[in-house]
């Protein structure tokens, strides 16, 4: 991973008369620098998150007693298809691509911005209508059918708050589009002259193999959205089965896009991981091609399972096995990410800062997430717990234990990068505890109710499963209060933080090089590679600070015997 | 990563051992499927056992690694330099990109063969009729909830008509039936928010399915306003009942008793009380019950005493209608509140 240093290349930047640091009203306005952008996604998803998230606290306690007693069935359903947009749309997908890609892509490449800032200030200007659009849709009552809205139930309810929760997710697919595009070209085209593919961050093949995922499968869910649009407002019969339209075809287009979203949600996150793993474990990434070569299989194979959510519908036979094994194929290069961040803990000296426990929480998440994942995957079990709270339990050990646990990594571990002050380490464990705990209560009992035989999606339920749910409505709660010490501690120390110098963790990417916060087109003069974004350990390093001229004639890397 | 090599040394082939035992109890030994009531239930048990066996076997591997490496690999007090740079070791990433993948093809074999054994491939065979098959009519717009409940007749006799064609996704005969005709067939139909069961040849028709033990049962399903789930945890089996699209599920039940029908596909506001109960009766119980419902909805004039409905009141006057589309009271007075909102 080692490189010859280059002799330096200065490339002074002409725009030294421009300001160092932005004003607190630039995050407000249609501003075309890529760290403002980065910060303007990740503030509003974050609010969108906390929206999302008291919703669910809502339905939780709706779900502390069998009977639907607290929330009206209807706006029980429209809590339900709104959590899971708002924190599948407006969550975790514009916080992890949009807002660490946008503030980290150019910062690791050694970009000065993004390929196209304007567009992706558009990207990001798309989302806010989005959102208000989704969240008016509760004034015409919510759109009830669920966040996969299949007809006929979403053709015959809430009609117009149907059609606005389509416009929503057609709105945040073009930003999704837009903002693939820009990734990347500017990948491809403005990475620094000095790094090799095989020098980048494992951050931007995340980020890549995500841009193309959404470049392919994005445009045929909106495809799929607008038919539906047109069959709830212009009569026509696309999905109407009484006038010869077809509603399976509808689930065929929807999870085209659907599955694939998953990994749009877990990629990024496999690429925050792969930073913020060697970074407080002081070893270089084990197995850096091997990581970048899964995140493209992924992106692959990824595009070939959608069918696995439709076991149970109008599915031909050949089709249940076809897409058993290639949803199988999936665990094998997501096994080998997670083989090899534990390989980079081994032997590593471990330092137990609030970035590094939620990327551990992560690891231990996610290995029982992917473990149900297989069994889903195989037609005869999912046929059982399809539509169960099996795999509510499922995704959200992927979705909550994987990815809200690595935004929260990726939080901590560049909060010092992007504000140039220090989060507290006490609440960040505190954060820490008390989400792991939360998460765990909540989300573990839930593999046994689906098992057992409550049906997902439900806000009344068979009085057996009483005790179960009530303890996931506390671990629910405990959750829900997890978020306190985490906003407090983030807001607080932003403004009031010990100030830190430009590379806290001692870390090796680029984007540790320039000035926290970085000013404005990232460097006075681009940097140049000296060594791998790995290298710990390596070229004589000893940990006690980057110096970019020290020799470079060290040792070379040892290979594992 | 001497850990992660092929067991040298005492500690690991300890490990290995206990890992491997406690796996193997876990896969026996995990209670975590209901009771089993179908011939298809024990094929996705064992199947699911040894899911548990081999997840349990790799969460305590990786997790154990996880654990150990947080306490043996932490920071050490004044110890601010790195570790030894270890990048790669294609031998060991070979081993865990081969394991994997020989443990998820293996599963997938298993998983068409429980798959065949289940009847999942019978209803392939008359995929060819499909495309003349005609769509069955599914309410309108508005109309979701109280058109059904008139149209139902129709609309079942569409399903009949539609399933004699053949099209059919969902599970079949099992291979030792194959070809062979049901001992029992029911048009299931699935409406907001209640199961219609019809049983075709004799004109019953209950809220409840009741069915003999031991025989091989094919239910019609088909829904009439959006899509529903048929889903008996105890049977192992569930199949989307869809507007526009006949469905078949075709089982054994091996146990006499009351099971859950529930419904898995949410079907709107109320989809959490669309639940009814499977029936699994002996031969002779089921006998009787299906004698006594033949004649209490048999339409004989001669039994027939002539009231006017105008002295009737309303309840008295719906009674028998209701009790035909087994529809209970709970059912209609969520059926009202919906109407109301």
């Amino acid at each position: 991973m080692t490189q010859t240093e280059t002799a330096p290349q200065s490339q002074a930047t002409s725009h030294s008369s421009h300001p160092t640091a932005w004003k607190w009203y630039d995050y407000f306005t249609f501003n075309v620098d890529h760290k403002v952008i980065g910060i303007q996604y990740l503030v509003t998803s974050f609010v969108f998150y906390l929206i999302g998230g008291l919703m669910a606290v809502a339905m939780r306690a709706e779900l502390y007693t069998p009977d639907s007693d607290l929330l009206d069935p209807n706006l029980y359903n429209a809590f339900l298809t709104n959590h899971g947009t708002i924190m599948i749309f407006f969550w975790v997908v514009p916080a992890a691509i949009g807002g660490f890609g946008n503030y980290l892509i150019p910062l690791m490449i050694g970009a000065r911005d993004m390929a196209f800032p304007k567009l992706n200030a558009i990207a990001f200007w798309l989302v806010p209508p989005a959102g208000a659009l989704l969240l008016g849709s509760f004034f015409f009552g919510g759109a009830q059918s669920g966040w996969t809205s299949y007809p006929p139930l979403s053709l015959i309810t809430a009609n117009t708050a149907q059609s606005m929760w389509i416009l929503s997710i057609i709105l945040v697919g073009t930003s999704s589009i837009l903002g693939s595009v820009n990734f990347i070209i500017t990948i491809f085209k403005m990475r620094v002259p000095s790094m090799r593919w095989d020098q980048m961050p494992l951050f931007c093949w995340a980020i890549l193999a995500t841009s193309i995922l959404a470049l392919f499968s994005t445009p045929v869910l909106a495809a799929g959205l607008t038919l539906l649009l047109f069959d709830i407002n212009f009569g026509t019969s696309f999905f109407r089965p009484d006038a010869g339209g077809n509603v399976v075809v509808y689930q065929h287009l929807f999870w085209f896009y659907s599955h694939p979203a998953v990994y749009l949600m877990i990629l990024p996150i496999f690429g925050i991981m792969s930073e913020v793993v060697p970074v407080h474990a002081r070893k270089p990434i084990f197995g850096y091609k091997a990581i970048a070569y899964s995140s493209l299989a992924i992106c692959i194979v990824g595009l070939f399972v959608w069918v696995h959510h439709m076991f149970t519908s109008g599915t031909p036979p050949w089709m249940r096995m076809f897409f058993t094994i290639s949803t199988l194929i999936v665990a094998v290069p997501t096994g080998v990410k997670i083989f090899s961040w534990v390989a980079t803990l081994w032997q590593g000296k471990i330092r137990y800062t609030s970035a590094m426990l939620f990327a551990i929480g992560l690891l231990g998440m996610f290995v029982l997430g992917g473990l149900s994942g297989v069994t889903l995957g195989t037609a005869p079990f999912d046929i059982h717990v399809h539509d169960t709270y099996y795999i509510v339990a499922h995704f959200h050990y992927v979705l909550f234990g994987g990815s809200v646990f690595g935004l929260y990594a990726g939080m901590y571990h560049w909060f010092p990068k992007i504000t140039g002050r220090m989060y507290n380490e006490t609440w960040g464990k505190v954060h820490f505890v008390l989400t792991f705990i939360g998460a765990n209560l909540t989300f573990l009992p839930m593999h046994s109710l689906g098992l057992q035989g409550m049906p997902r999606r439900v806000a009344m339920y068979d009085p057996q499963f009483t005790a179960i749910n009530q303890l996931c409505t506390f671990g629910a709660i405990l959750l829900g209060f997890s978020v306190v010490p985490f906003a407090v501690n983030l807001i607080w120390s932003w403004m009031y933080g010990p100030k830190v110098g430009d590379n806290p963790w001692d870390a090796l990417t680029l984007e540790w090089t320039t000035s926290s916060p970085p000013e404005i087109e990232n460097w006075e003069v681009l940097p140049v590679l000296t060594h791998g974004p790995y290298a710990y350990g390596m070229n004589g390093r000893n940990g006690k600070g980057l110096n970019p001229s020290a020799p470079t004639s060290g040792e070379p890397a040892v290979e594992a015997k | 990563m001497e850990n992660e090599k092929v067991p040298t040394t005492i500690i690991t082939l300890t490990a290995g051992v206990v890992i491997t035992l406690v796996s193997l109890w876990v896969g026996q030994n995990h209670g975590l499927m209901p009771e089993q009531a179908s011939e298809q239930a024990p094929l996705v048990d064992d199947f699911f056992d040894v899911m548990m066996t081999i997840g349990t076997a790799l969460f305590l591997v990786v997790e154990g690694a996880i654990v150990i490496a947080m306490i043996r690999f932490r920071r050490r007090e004044g110890d601010d330099t790195d570790a030894e740079p270890i990048i790669g070791n294609l031998p060991l990433e070979a081993f865990w990109t081969a394991i994997p993948a020989i443990i998820v093809i293996g599963l997938g074999i298993y998983s068409v063969e429980v798959y065949r054994d289940m009847g999942g491939f019978e209803p392939a065979h008359h995929l060819v009729a499909k495309a003349d098959t005609p769509a069955h009519i599914a309410s309108m717009p508005g109309s979701a909830i109280a058109a059904p409940l008139v149209a139902d007749a129709e609309g079942m006799e569409s399903d009949e008509a539609a399933a004699s064609k053949g099209a059919k996704y969902g599970f079949g005969a099992a291979p030792q039936r194959e070809g062979q005709a049901a001992d029992l067939v029911v048009n299931v139909t699935g409406l907001q928010f209640a199961w219609i069961f019809n049983y075709a040849d004799s004109g019953v028709v209950a809220g409840e399915l009741h069915v003999p033990v031991g025989k091989d049962v094919q239910l019609n399903l088909s829904a009439q306003d959006v899509i529903h789930s048929f889903w008996v945890p105890q049977f192992r089996l569930k199949q989307d009942a869809i507007p526009g699209q006949p469905t078949e599920l075709r089982f054994v039940a091996t146990k006499p008793g009351t099971y859950p029908v529930v419904c898995a596909e949410l079907c709107g506001g109320y989809h959490g009380a669309m639940r009814t109960q499977l029936i699994v009766h002996t031969q002779e119980e089921y006998e009787a019950w299906f004698e006594e419902h033949q004649i209490a909805q048999q339409q004989n004039p001669n039994q027939t005493v002539a009231v006017n409905p105008a002295d009737l009141s309303e309840s008295e006057f719906l009674e028998p209608y209701t009790t035909k589309l087994g529809v209970d009271e709970k059912t209609l007075t969520q059926l009202h509140s919906m109407h109301e909102s």
